[in-house]
């Protein structure tokens, strides 16, 4: 495999088990630094599965075995008394369906900083209006910062979610599937956040629309079955797949 | 024939709906009737007086009171923790269906029992004697696996979403459950409070012989003293005392206000449920 700039996760032979069933085969994958890596695939191929062995939120589920390492600048994070807290404040997430708190959407962002210990209300208020700004959120709640977070629009509470994740200033930020439950508007101003964020973390998001993958990544994992069949420059992927089924997925003979 | 069957058995469940509202209705105006020449403000604001057949019933509402906000002070910290360990910590459905059968068993044992319990250990052994302490103890392990059960229905109703966001976060379990899990429960969990009030208020053989007194003119000064409880009261009314026409008629007043009380109770617990409905909107 070919590392093209500076690697922040590395994926290395890494297996996965819910009890006996063999969800992740021997996959192995570089994300780069400050890109956007894409990993996709047909439904249960394993890809989400992935992306929650980053910030080790399969441990949260019974009868999971994982082997493997998972290296996050080079140390890996899969070894006994790694703290994991401290795992998921570097390696931030965003989930599927927007999840807001049932909480105003000022608590909302400042969640993160008040369990990381951060009291200091000014600087709380700095943080939280950071993160809404960089997510391309504050002209739209500045106003109403106070009220719940339930009355925003399904795309503002996406990108509140990130702002959430954003606040805590993470490393990494992984998407699973962020945009499946959003209209065409919500997505392309997710889209376009995105693309904004690649500048100051590294963004791996999952999708299972080839072109939102094609539009916003840099890097493309395609993955079948548990098994990393094919991964690279997403402009080499969708132009000149090497494996079969890739080009069989991209022309849409099934997933 | 088929069309006959379908009148005549829709006709039967109408009717049986009827006669089961009916014995509500029945029950309430009974009291009503039985017990309204009693009712008045001195009846709820002074003491008895001349061998209960005159007088109020004052010491008997602050000692239900009393007895009741002293079960919940026990239970609902007990209760509310034991649920958290069931539904946020313990790990294995195999462990949560033993305990979850233990806590459906001691709701099940017969209330007398309880009162038995409570003399045996609070009162003797403890050494509390015949006491709010005693009877709030005895109460608020009969309410315990109200609590228990309400708080899990409680937590189970939280979305899975909002604790897999926390702990994304990187926030501990405890952290997950404190700061987000409990307070989105938090009003059906009060819900189940109120309702277990109001059984704590109309039980009687719990405070038999714990709590309860026959006469007291004054109001208790600790949580060591003898208190006089509604539904013992009416107990004490029907059965011992010298004059059985007057006291009956105070018995009556007495199941009025008892009735109203956790009545009352119900109602509040119905109005912070439809509340907390129309506030969720996940």
């Amino acid at each position: 495999m070919v590392v093209y700039e500076k690697s922040k996760i590395v994926i290395d032979h890494l297996n996965l088990w819910f009890d006996d069933a063999h969800i992740l085969k021997d996959v192995n994958m570089e994300i780069t630094s400050n890109t956007v890596t894409a990993i996709m695939g047909p439904s249960g191929c394993g890809k989400s599965t992935l992306l929650r062995c980053l910030n080790r939120m399969n441990d949260l589920i019974d009868g999971c075995r994982i082997d493997g390492k998972v290296l996050i600048d080079n140390e890996n994070i899969y070894t006994e008394n790694y703290d994991i807290y401290n795992l998921r404040k570097r390696v931030g997430m965003v989930f599927q369906k927007p999840n807001p708190f049932p909480m105003s959407t000022y608590d909302n962002v400042a969640y993160g900083l008040k369990i990381h210990g951060i009291k200091n209300k000014k600087i709380i208020k700095e943080r939280v209006e950071k993160a809404l700004i960089d997510a391309n959120l504050w002209d739209e709640v500045k106003d109403k910062l106070r009220k719940s977070a339930f009355e925003l629009s399904g795309g503002q509470q996406q990108r509140l979610c990130i702002a959430r994740a954003l606040a805590i200033e993470p490393e990494v930020i992984l998407l699973d599937e962020p945009a499946s439950a959003l209209d065409p508007i919500s997505t392309a101003k997710l889209e376009e956040l995105i693309d904004e964020l690649q500048s100051n973390y590294t963004v791996v998001i999952v999708t299972h629309n080839l072109q939102q993958a094609a539009r916003v990544s840099k890097f493309t994992a395609f993955m079948m079955l548990g098994e990393m069949v094919e991964f690279g420059l997403t402009d080499d992927i969708f132009t000149a797949p090497k494996d079969k089924r890739t080009e069989n997925y991209l022309r849409g003979r099934f997933g | 024939m088929r069309r006959f069957k379908q009148i005549f058995g829709f006709a039967l469940s109408t009717i049986s709906l009827i006669i089961a509202l009916s014995f509500l209705i029945l029950i309430i105006t009974y009291i009503i009737i039985k017990g309204y020449s009693v009712l008045n403000w001195e009846f709820i604001s002074q003491p008895p007086k001349m061998s209960m057949t005159k007088g109020g019933i004052l010491p008997a509402i602050v000692g239900t009171v009393l007895l009741s906000i002293g079960a919940i002070l026990f239970s609902l910290p007990f209760g509310v923790l034991s649920s958290i360990y069931l539904n946020e910590y313990a790990r294995g459905e195999r462990i949560k269906r033993i305990i979850r059968v233990g806590v459906n068993s001691l709701a099940g044992v017969p209330s007398v029992v309880f009162g038995l319990f409570g003399l045996a250990i609070f009162v003797k052994y403890f050494n509390f004697g015949v006491s709010v302490l005693s009877g709030s103890l005895t109460l608020g392990i009969l309410i315990l696996p109200i609590i228990i059960r309400a708080t899990e229905e409680a937590l189970k109703m939280v979305p899975n979403s909002f604790r897999e966001a926390s702990l994304a976060m990187g926030a501990t379990r405890w952290q997950t459950t404190i700061k987000v899990v409990l307070p989105s429960a938090l009003p059906n969990i009060l819900t189940g409070v109120i309702l277990s009030i109001g059984r704590a208020a109309g039980e009687t053989a719990p405070i038999l012989f714990t709590a309860a007194a026959f006469y007291l003119i004054g109001l208790p000064n600790s949580i060591f003293d003898k208190v006089m409880a509604l539904p013992y009261h009416i107990y004490a009314l029907m059965t011992e005392g010298t004059f059985p026409k007057e006291q009956t008629t105070i018995a009556y007043g007495t199941a009025f206000v008892l009735l109203v009380l956790v009545l009352g109770m119900n109602i509040i617990a119905i109005m912070i449920r439809i509340r907390s409905r129309r506030k969720q909107q996940w």
